[in-house]
């Protein structure tokens, strides 16, 4: 049997093979003239940066949720101990089950769930319409309109919010209504309202997403559409197969933003939702119910004058209720961002 | 017969792309017709009167009173100019931090690395935090302020690091107001903030970077280049449409927020004290200083803007 070296020696192993892992990597490193290690040192040192710097700015941003989070676990006893800061000594989950109930939840999630996805859809698909439109097309007081998009998004509904509620109340566009039933229509308080809104891209912030997708399609080449057109694609065709497909990822942060400014939003909701019990408004009266029903409780069981509850009680109580409230929405975000992947069906046009 | 059909059909070109353009924008025409012209005519008309509410009919009364509003805004009122000049200086100090923070973050999160949608998801939740009732829930929760507050502390400490740096600095250099790097520290104490306001930017920059051809990068990097000059000659030039977006939502986002000082001074004057015709008329002349801050940055970044077109 022959040794490695004598192998080596009669030329049937090729060098490289015997020596040690780091010396390869330097004659690897040698035969780029130190390209190599300059690129790697860069790339270690530019990665421990990024976990640095990432580790840090998430803590930042958690850091009141785990305080909320720690929190919910707490029990009365926890709550007012003053050694306890974080982690709580006797953990419950007596908060969710009160929470629990006392919001509805289940039933507030499935209402919430469908209304909410509906009108993002809705809004989202008026607003890429819209976008296109504006994008893609010249034609008479375009600029006008536009500005009136703007001026959509400038506006916060507060502050027009009286004349919206009364526009609303008493629904009469052109004295159609009047005509026809004899009375102005009623949208306010109705899901129906809201989806109107929503189809004609009205609703919540809606005219930041036509901004955003306008510029996006605005940025397709030329070229891409007249070829289109060459070949015989309608306009219409051309948005549904030829744009839309590239704009997904666009498309998936319009539909996440319109999902968590819905779900969190009290302003149409107060207007059309208040009667369907959708978790905005649960997470917003949450600290009430728990007053009124700690004062009960505490009335039955003492009888007499019930007392409000302590604050750092309904304090625990807010949290959990924000956390429950919350945990969908980011359920939901951590599944759509697989729509975040890279667009690579996108046309050769772009090179 | 085929002269006649051609004599018929008058649309040209450009008219026929006039007309798709409008159905593609019918439903916010029909939309913006239908609810929002008559709010924003009757808020502007509010600006201009004296509003009563109740009595016998349903709704308001308007009393014409011309400029009076106005003038009591501009010359009266002690408070509202200052509140405006003092929002758009923070504004300005704030919104450029803002836009770097959000490009920066982007950027790292659109790399592959191991808990990438962990990450994302953290930097997606202040998106949530910041919005809808849940702002409300927070000003009015006092267990929040006081976190808040022990960031803030935590911040005036950190403040020390960074104060204590300045003066080291400034015995350096020996000038008495290094601006550059009292900007700089003034913003690295105002880092939470600035984390919390640039949910969406991020969101919107990292849609972006997302529909730039991976290939483009590819070719490039054969051709030898190197990170900082592929970030500056395709990454920015490719999402700057979506620059002016985010410098537009900045803008509204941080003027209109609703802790903004003026904005609480109309939400007072018209839900507090129900004087809409003040509040109003206060209301639009922000929105005009507004739309005039938009008008000049539109106009500078504008410039910038690579299209293909």
């Amino acid at each position: 049997m022959t040794s490695i070296q004598e192998r080596s020696a009669l030329g049937i192993v090729p060098k490289e093979k015997k020596q040690g892992k780091i010396a390869r990597y330097m004659a690897r490193n040698r035969a780029s003239e130190n390209y190599l290690i300059k690129k790697d040192f860069a790339r270690i040192c530019g990665g421990f940066f990024m976990v640095v710097l990432l580790f840090g700015l998430c803590f930042l941003i958690l850091q009141p949720i785990l305080f909320q989070i720690s929190n919910s676990f707490m029990s009365r006893q926890d709550l007012f101990d003053s050694t306890v800061i974080s982690v709580p000594r006797y953990p419950t989950l007596v908060n969710y089950r009160m929470a629990l109930n006392l919001m509805e939840y289940w039933g507030a999630l499935g209402t919430s769930l469908g209304i909410t996805f509906l009108v993002a859809l809705l809004q989202i698909m008026a607003c890429t319409l819209v976008a296109y439109g504006f994008a893609r097309f010249e034609f008479p007081f375009k600029r006008f309109w536009f500005g009136c998009v703007l001026l959509s998004i400038i506006i916060p509904p507060h502050v027009i919010m009286a004349p919206m509620f009364l526009n609303f109340l008493n629904f009469d566009i052109f004295g159609i209504f009047t005509l026809f039933r004899g009375a102005p229509l009623s949208l306010t308080y109705t899901l129906t309202g809201y989806l109107i809104l929503s189809v004609t891209a009205m609703g919540l912030r809606n005219g930041l997403y036509i901004f955003m997708l306008r510029q996006y399609f605005r940025n397709m080449p030329k070229e891409l559409e007249e070829s289109a057109w060459v070949d015989g694609c309608g306009k219409l065709r051309t948005f549904a197969q030829i744009m839309l497909p590239d704009a997904v990822p666009m498309l998936v942060s319009c539909f996440l933003f319109a999902f968590v400014w819905q779900w969190t939003d009290g302003f149409y909701t107060n207007m059309f939702l208040r009667n369907y019990g959708v978790m905005a408004e649960r997470m917003r009266s949450l600290a009430d119910v728990f007053s009124s029903y700690y004062i009960v409780e505490i009335q039955r069981l003492q009888g007499g004058h019930g007392l409000s509850p302590p604050i750092a009680l309904v304090e625990t109580m807010i949290s959990t209720g924000v956390l429950l409230g919350v945990a969908p929405i980011i359920i939901i975000y951590i599944i759509a961002q697989r729509g975040f992947v890279e667009s690579i069906g996108q046309s050769g046009m772009k090179m | 017969m085929e002269k006649a059909k051609r004599s018929k059909f008058r649309f040209t070109m450009a008219n026929r792309n006039a007309v798709a353009g409008y159905l593609f924008i019918m439903p916010f025409v029909v939309g913006f017709l239908a609810f929002l012209a008559r709010p924003i005519y009757q808020s502007i008309r509010m600006a201009f009167s004296y509003v009563h509410f109740g009595g016998d009919v349903v709704g308001f009364a308007m009393e014409w009173r011309g400029l009076e509003n106005i003038s009591r805004a501009l010359f009266i009122d002690p408070d509202f100019n200052r509140n405006v000049v003092e929002e758009l200086i923070r504004m300005a100090l704030l919104v450029p931090a803002v836009l770097v923070f959000s490009l920066f973050v982007a950027t790292l999160l659109n790399r592959k690395f191991p808990g990438r949608g962990f990450v994302r998801a953290v930097f997606f939740l202040p998106v949530i935090l910041a919005s809808g009732v849940l702002v409300n829930i927070e000003t009015n929760n006092s267990l929040l302020n006081m976190v808040s507050d022990q960031i803030a502390e935590q911040n005036a400490m950190r403040a020390g690091v960074t104060s204590t740096l300045e003066m080291l600095l400034e015995g350096v250099t020996g000038a008495a107001a290094w601006n550059p790097l009292e900007y700089l520290f003034n913003i690295i104490n105002q880092i939470y903030f600035i984390a919390m306001a640039s949910g969406i930017q991020i969101l919107i920059f990292l849609a972006g970077l997302q529909t730039i051809n991976p290939s483009i990068y590819e070719a490039a990097s054969i051709e030898g280049a190197t990170g900082w000059e592929n970030f500056w000659k395709i990454t920015f030039p490719m999402i700057s449409p979506l620059i002016l977006v985010a410098v537009v939502y900045s803008v509204i986002d941080f003027l209109v927020r609703t802790d903004s000082e003026v904005m609480e001074q109309i939400t007072i004057q018209i839900m507090r004290t129900m004087n809409y015709g003040f509040g109003s008329a206060m209301a639009w002349m922000y929105f005009l200083v507004i739309a005039a801050v938009l008008g000049i940055l539109g106009l500078i970044i504008s410039r910038l803007v690579y299209y293909y077109d």
